[in-house]
Formats: C-alpha cells, structure tokens, sequence
C-alpha cells in the first residue's frame, strides 16, 4: 500500500484516517440504540437556520416591492409549486411544505459536503471533539428518516384516498389482475418497499461518495507535497461537480417524493 | 455504519421543520403570491374595462356633438324661417300702415281742399260785392240784388 505511508500530522495511517472521518461521535451502548451528536447538532442546526430564515422573511415579506431574499425564496416556492402542479393530481395542503422542506434541509446538509473536509473536524479536534462527521445525509439515519417518513405518508394517503380495502385490493389485483394473485402481492410489496429504500439509498450513496472522494483528495497532499498540486486542482474540479450533485440530489428527493404521494393519490384503476 | 436512534430524532426534527416551514414560509407566500397574481390580473382587467370604456365614452361624446350640431342647423334654419316671416309680416304691415296712412292723408288733403273753396268762395262773394258795389255804386243793393250774387258764386 505505498498511500498507506502516513498522515504525519496526526499519526494516522491512510486507512486510519479515512475510518476516522467516517466515524460518527455517538453516544449509546451500541446497536440501534446510539445517537449520532454530530449528525443530529448539525442537521438541527441547519433546520434552525431555514427555520430563521422561513420565521423573519414570513413576516417580512411584501408583495410590492420583493427584497433579494423574498426573491430567491419566491423563486424556490414557486420552483417547488410548480413541480407540484405538473405531477400532483389534486391538491393537499401538506405536499407543499413537506416539498419545500425536502427540498432546502436536504440541500443545506449537502451543502455541509463543500466545506473542507479537515476543516470542522479539526477544529473540533482543538475544543476536545474526536470524531465529527458534518454531513447529516452521509448518515444512514437521516436519509432513512426522512424516506421512512414520507413512506408512512404514502401508506397513510393510499389508505385515506383509497380506503383500506382499496389498499388491500391493490396489492392484490396490481400489476397482473386477479388470476395471479400471490405474484401481485409479491410484486407491489416490492414495489411498495423499493420506494423508500430507493429514497434513502440514494441520497445517502451520492453523498457518501462524495465524502470519501474528499477525503482521498484530500489524502494526496497528505501523504507527499508532491501531491499538493494534484490536491487543489482535483478539489476544485470535484467541488464544482459537486455543486451540481448536491442540488440535484435533494431536487431528485423532493420530486420523488410527490410522484409517490401523487401515486398514493391515484384511485386505483380497475382491472 | 449502520441506522441508529438518530433516525427517530432525525424524523421529529423533519416533522417539526415540515410544521414550521409550512405555517411560517410556504402558507403566507404562496397566500401572497396569489394575492399579488389575483390583484395583477384585476388590474390588467381593470386597465381593459378602463380602455373598453373610453371608447364607449368617445363615442358617446361624438353621438352628443352630431346630436347637437344637427340640432344647431335646425334651430338655425328655424331661426332663419322665422326671420324671414318676421320680415314678410312687416313689410306687409308696412304696407298697410302706408295704404291707411296715404288714405287718412287724401282724406283730409280733400277736406282742406272743400274747407279751401268754402272759405274762397265766400271771399270771393265779398270781393264780388266789393267790386261790384264799387262800380255801381250806390245802385246795387245788397239786399236786392242778393240772388243774383249768390247765383253768380255759384258759378264759379
């Protein structure tokens, strides 16, 4: 392993330091019972930060003359209300909000990714902090929090606009009608569960990705000043795709999210 | 590496920050945007009608200004008529003042001409006398010869 030399700053080896980025400061005896703090500070911090935001330009706002901020929020609203108008079949008061938060939390604890990955870590190091992952959504816990809680919502609407029965029927007569009955239920079950595994893996994969690519990136100057210059330019460039990324992540988010609410709005077709 | 409480913790602090950003942001702007998108569109309709309006009002006021020069012509033809007669009614007055005046004129030239010879005929009476009574003298006695005088006056 010749990048295995040593990160001499620290004492780590490669190895070690990557595992050491990757490790989350918990608290708990272990197994599901642990709570991650810095997942948990950091995304309560952001939501705070929205929240401020959301609070001051709520009661700020005016129609005529629209400030900077109440046109960049105005454009996002009306960015996510227009999603919500070409897919969501008739309306509900929820989806919008629920969107819109999607939307701007997912984006902000993405947006956590284009800081220097040394940089939180460090200086948590110098207040006592060990470990410290910044990212909420390179957790498995957040993406699943937030896919597991839009999946009760597809249950809930399913039931409430197709009655429980109707649910029911779906998954038994769906995707072949009624003489495969066994297949039905296997096939929308599958359905049903991939929606949002699929949500919460994605996020979850695209960010931690692009975690760990910092860190090599950032590994290169660690281990030789030779690989400074390959440092900096690989940074910026994998940075700057990584604008595009962050975005599109929590878009993709907030967009499968109303296709699957407005699927559970869907009365179900006859067969 | 794996999912941990935080995912409870995550959920509830997702269900608030959805709470929160639908009571404080997303219903009061998507409640103003539509506000604004209704007050725009009134306006816009409003500016229309305005428009819509005016034109009504334009040819209203052109109706109004052809209404009242027809109006003006037929007074002033009426006017004219009525001068016209005026005039004819005066000249004819006039005229008939002129006819009785002429008349009362005549009437009286007449009588000033009657009062004339009267008043020449007695004179010449007396002239005659005179004369006469000069040439004869003591002869001719007014009394006596009174026929004949008034016989001879008579004659002219």
């Amino acid at each position: 392993m010749s990048s295995s030399t040593a990160n001499e700053a620290n004492g780590l080896t490669s190895v070690e330091y990557i595992q050491h980025h990757l490790h989350n400061n918990s608290i708990g005896e272990g197994g599901f019972w642990v709570l991650n703090l810095d997942t948990l500070i950091y995304s309560w911090l952001l939501a705070g930060v929205l929240m401020y935001i959301a609070y001051t330009m709520g009661k700020k706002m005016t129609p005529d003359t629209p400030s900077g901020g109440q046109n960049v929020l105005e454009a996002i609203v009306e960015f996510v209300q227009q999603q919500i108008r070409d897919i969501f079949p008739g309306s509900n008061p929820l989806i919008g909000p629920l969107a819109l938060t999607i939307f701007m939390w997912v984006f902000l604890m993405n947006a956590m990714d284009l800081i220097p990955v040394d940089l939180l870590p460090e200086l948590g190091q110098l207040v006592g902090i060990h470990y410290m992952k910044v990212v909420p959504t390179t957790d498995l816990s957040t993406t699943f929090a937030l896919a597991l809680s839009v999946f009760a919502l597809i249950i809930y609407y399913n039931i409430k606009i197709k009655g429980p029965i109707g649910y029911i029927k779906m998954f038994l007569f769906h995707p072949f009608g009624k003489y495969l009955i066994p297949v039905n239920i296997l096939m929308t079950a599958i359905e049903e569960i991939a929606k949002p595994v699929s949500l919460g893996l994605r996020l979850f994969g695209n960010m931690f990705a692009g975690e760990l690519i910092f860190m090599l990136i950032a590994l290169l100057g660690a281990t030789s000043l030779l690989g400074l210059g390959p440092q900096i330019a690989l940074g910026t460039v994998w940075a700057i795709f990584h604008i595009l990324v962050i975005s599109l992540q929590a878009f993709i988010f907030m967009l499968l999210t109303i296709v699957y609410l407005g699927m559970a709005h869907q009365e179900i077709d006859e067969h | 590496m794996s999912i941990t409480a935080t995912l409870i913790g995550q959920m509830i602090t997702f269900a608030i920050l959805v709470w929160f950003i639908g009571k404080y942001l997303w219903g009061p702007m998507t409640q103003m945007m539509d506000d604004r998108k209704k007050r725009i569109a009134d306006g816009l309709a409003a500016a229309e009608r305005g428009v819509h309006e005016q034109e009504l009002a334009e040819q209203k006021a052109a109706q109004h200004i052809k209404e009242a020069k027809e109006q003006a012509a037929e007074i002033l033809a009426q006017a004219q008529k009525r001068g016209v007669e005026i005039v004819e009614d005066a000249k004819d007055d006039a005229k008939a003042e002129g006819e009785r005046l002429i008349t009362a004129a005549n009437a009286e030239i007449e009588q000033e001409v009657n009062r004339a010879k009267e008043t020449l005929r007695a004179q010449v009476v007396d002239i005659t006398i005179a004369a006469a009574s000069k040439i004869v003298k003591k002869e001719i006695d007014a009394k006596a010869h009174g026929e004949l005088l008034k016989d001879v006056v008579g004659q002219i």
